[in-house]
């Protein structure tokens, strides 16, 4: 406990020394987000500095082994870094689907070799990684996967179509769901493979959402030869490294939920809607209604605490993220239709400077892909109710 | 701190869910609700629940208690919350212990503690006034007579207050009603000249009066804490019983849905178990989510009172506020989904449905805590 309070005092000092004024602000833009990859550029001197800080300490994933660029850090001391992070309001040194999703499954499946690949790319942000799972037919039921992988020697030749690829036109890597055997039952011929984007064949086109944005891409693979040796795992049992990295999907998407440090949203409300004598916000209804989103969401913070101690103890139980994805999802859907109605007109300009460019209407769009991408809200409670409750023929 | 319970209180809740089940399941209530039984409540098991150190278990040790904390007390309030099983465990071990801890002067502690540690003295707080939890709107007076006061007005659910054997009494030594200074608390005898007292049974079947004080006359002894001051005490003693009564509609919700899931894979109709429609399953999916949300906001709140008692407040108002919309959830889709058996004084479900409105309004219901953490957050 001694140690635990001596490693937070160092933590808060060396985050008061090397977080930048910046890094603390709230984001405001796309921009704001930093990504990694071999094209990657920093929007800010800040965004340098405290990437390259953050980076050299091991802390862009503070909990990795320090071999791979992590921070060696054990459970307790990485939560201490995350709450020390969140007092300051400081921002997340990068955004990485390698480090929320590929990395947990490059640790737990990888072989020795393709851990000391790929790690040390991610932890420093030199490789941006995405996601190919979904496909036109395979949505919800995502084991009915048809992009095909046949070998040919020591390789496989990839011929198939995705679809909702997050920022594939941006990526360099992608970890991605083949059909290995298509003689085998739907769930037991799938294997689980990683390719460079730069292969021959490989081909993206943005998908124009409701937005007016394009975070997600339809994704061709035309004869794209890949080493047999970049599958991880098993070959055909590639649907368990699938699930495994969905509960550290889900998990990561349950977390837009939270948003530690930002100004409370009634507050945001205040400066449109205005006050009272007594320094109410100045719409009944709306405060109710905020004031219970802020209960749920200060809730959900403290779920999400507890599942990760839970899981650190080994008494989490391994859908628990599902339920977490559904009701995180939910509720940022809420935050913003709150925003939208605090906002009033004000928050339906779409092209203008005030708006940033219609910063708060396109957030609003973009919070309603939520419940749909990385299982459906529909899927999810699914999911809880038959592994968890046991709810007979679910 | 892992948000979650170390070994002891683990220990804890095994020995208190031991206890409570196995001597005051459901049917116990039932009993005690159908003979009319003039207690309400079994002294019997009272006597047991000190003798295992429940009844102390907040009382510092040099007053013969255990002097443990928030978390500790919350794990026994949610085995009460599984069965409804009518304690005085809240009003005297929980609400009075507390005032007393913090307010008290030596004399008192030493007086009353011991008592209440060995099971031989029962307390109750009263403080609510209207129909709504208002610490603050507070009126009942207190006037200054000689080097006491006299104490005249009228307080309602004050839990346990037909056999509490001393009353802590909010009062207000000045200001007016809604203003936080000038509050008072008492000690009060209730037998003492101008208090009378009318036992109300409430809709859960368990315990509560409606107390009124005519001229009622203290001496400067029977004050607890500062006079005016009391209001600060009063905070950090309704914290502690919201993170109790957030704690008991945790186990509620728990058990009501436990229930109503086994109730699912049991009864067939259309030639299948219920369960299997997925009309049900999404909705005791979604309850499930809720109530496991809440688990944890409410084990929070436990935790920041034991650890930063002043700064609690707004977990508290979260943990409290979700316990109660969580709680009027779960015995609804409870009810609804045992169908027309749900509707049966047969079915233990509905005493669950009406402990559960009880609790949302006792300490304050779910708008009052949302809206104040809305003040907090200064909108």
């Amino acid at each position: 406990m001694a140690d635990l309070d001596t490693f937070r005092r160092e933590t808060r000092a060396w985050l008061e020394a090397n977080c930048p004024p910046e890094m603390r602000q709230p984001m405001t833009s796309e921009e704001d987000t930093f990504w990694g990859g071999r094209n990657a550029k920093f929007s800010s001197e800040p965004q340098r500095i405290w990437f390259e800080r953050m980076r050299d300490k091991g802390w862009t994933v503070p909990h990795w082994p320090r071999e791979y660029g992590g921070g060696g850090l054990d459970g307790e001391e990485a939560k201490i870094v995350r709450q020390e992070m969140a007092a300051i309001g400081a921002r997340a040194p990068i955004t990485s689907f390698g480090i929320s999703m590929l990395g947990p499954a490059l640790l737990k499946y990888g072989t020795d070799e393709q851990k000391r690949e790929h790690l040390p790319k991610i932890t420093a942000g030199l490789i941006r990684w995405c996601q190919g799972y979904s496909e036109p037919n395979a949505g919800s039921d995502l084991a009915s996967l048809q992009t095909r992988a046949e070998s040919n020697g020591d390789d496989y030749i990839i011929n198939g179509q995705k679809i909702w690829t997050s920022y594939a036109n941006y990526a360099d890597w992608i970890f991605c769901l083949v059909r290995t055997d298509p003689t085998a039952k739907k769930h037991d011929g799938i294997s689980f493979i990683l390719f460079d984007m730069t292969s021959k064949g490989v081909t993206t086109k943005p998908i124009l959402l409701i937005s007016g944005r394009s975070p997600f891409c339809e994704t061709f693979f035309d004869n794209v030869r890949v080493p047999k040796a970049n599958v991880l795992g098993t070959v055909n049992r590639g649907w368990d490294v699938a699930k495994y990295l969905l509960q550290h999907e889900r998990a990561m998407i349950s977390g837009m939920g939270e948003r530690g440090g930002s100004r409370p949203l009634g507050q945001v409300a205040a400066d449109s809607v205005g006050s009272d004598g007594q320094g109410r916000l100045d719409d009944a209804l709306l405060r109710a209604e905020i004031a219970t989103f802020d209960v749920d969401e200060a809730a959900l913070a403290a779920a999400a605490e507890r599942m990760v101690d839970l899981a650190k103890a080994g008494q989490g139980h391994p859908a628990f993220s599902s339920a977490m994805k559904y009701y995180g999802t939910e509720l940022n859907k809420r935050r913003h239709e709150l925003l939208m109605s605090s906002g009033g007109i004000d928050a339906l300009e779409w092209e203008s400077e005030r708006s940033h460019e219609g910063a708060r209407p396109r957030a609003w769009l973009r919070t309603k892909a939520n419940s749909i991408e990385g299982g459906t809200s529909e899927v999810m409670l699914g999911i809880v109710a038959k592994r968890i409750l046991d709810l007979p023929g679910a | 701190m892992p948000l979650l319970l170390t070994e002891e209180q683990s220990m804890l809740r095994d020995s208190a869910r031991g206890l409570i089940s196995d001597h005051a399941p459901v049917a116990h209530l039932r009993k005690l609700r159908d003979t009319r039984d003039a207690t309400g409540f079994s002294r019997e098991l009272w006597a047991t629940f000190a003798e295992m150190g429940f009844a102390g278990l907040l009382v510092p040790e040099e007053h013969g208690g255990s002097g443990l904390g928030a978390v500790e007390a919350g794990v026994v309030m949610e085995e009460i919350g599984r069965t409804l099983m009518p304690s005085p465990f809240f009003a005297t071990a929980v609400l009075s212990v507390s005032a007393l801890t913090r307010a008290g002067s030596a004399a008192q502690k030493s007086e009353v503690l011991p008592k209440i540690a060995s099971g031989a003295l029962l307390a109750a707080l009263a403080l609510d006034e209207g129909a709504k939890h208002r610490p603050l709107h507070t009126a009942l007076q207190a006037v200054r007579s000689g080097n006491g006061f006299k104490l005249s007005g009228a307080k309602a659910m004050v839990v346990d207050g037909h056999v509490a054997d001393l009353l802590i009494v909010a009062a207000r030594s000045a200001g007016a009603p809604g203003e936080r200074d000038g509050l008072t608390l008492f000690l009060v005898d209730p037998k003492a000249k101008g208090v009378a007292i009318e036992r109300t049974i409430m809709v859960d079947a368990h315990n509560a009066a409606r107390v009124t004080l005519d001229n009622v006359e203290v001496t400067a002894d029977h004050v607890l804490g500062d006079v005016d001051g009391g209001a600060g005490v009063l905070s950090g003693v309704l914290d502690l019983g919201r993170g109790a009564v957030a704690s008991e509609m945790v186990g509620l919700s728990e058990e009501v849905f436990g229930r109503t899931v086994a109730y699912l894979k049991e009864r067939k109709q259309f030639g299948k178990a219920i369960g299997e429609f997925q009309a049900l399953q999404h909705r005791a999916a979604h309850l499930y989510i809720e109530i496991e949300i809440t688990r944890a906001a409410v084990l929070k709140a436990l935790q920041t009172l034991d650890a930063d008692p002043a700064g609690a407040t707004a977990a508290v108002a979260v943990a409290k506020a979700r316990a109660g919309a969580t709680a009027t959830r779960a015995v609804q889709e409870g009810v609804q989904m045992h169908g027309g058996m749900g509707m049966t004084d047969q079915f233990d479900i509905g005493f669950f449905m009406k402990r559960a409105r009880l609790c949302e309004e006792l300490l304050g219901d779910a708008n009052f805590h949302a809206a104040q953490l809305a003040q907090m957050r200064g909108y």
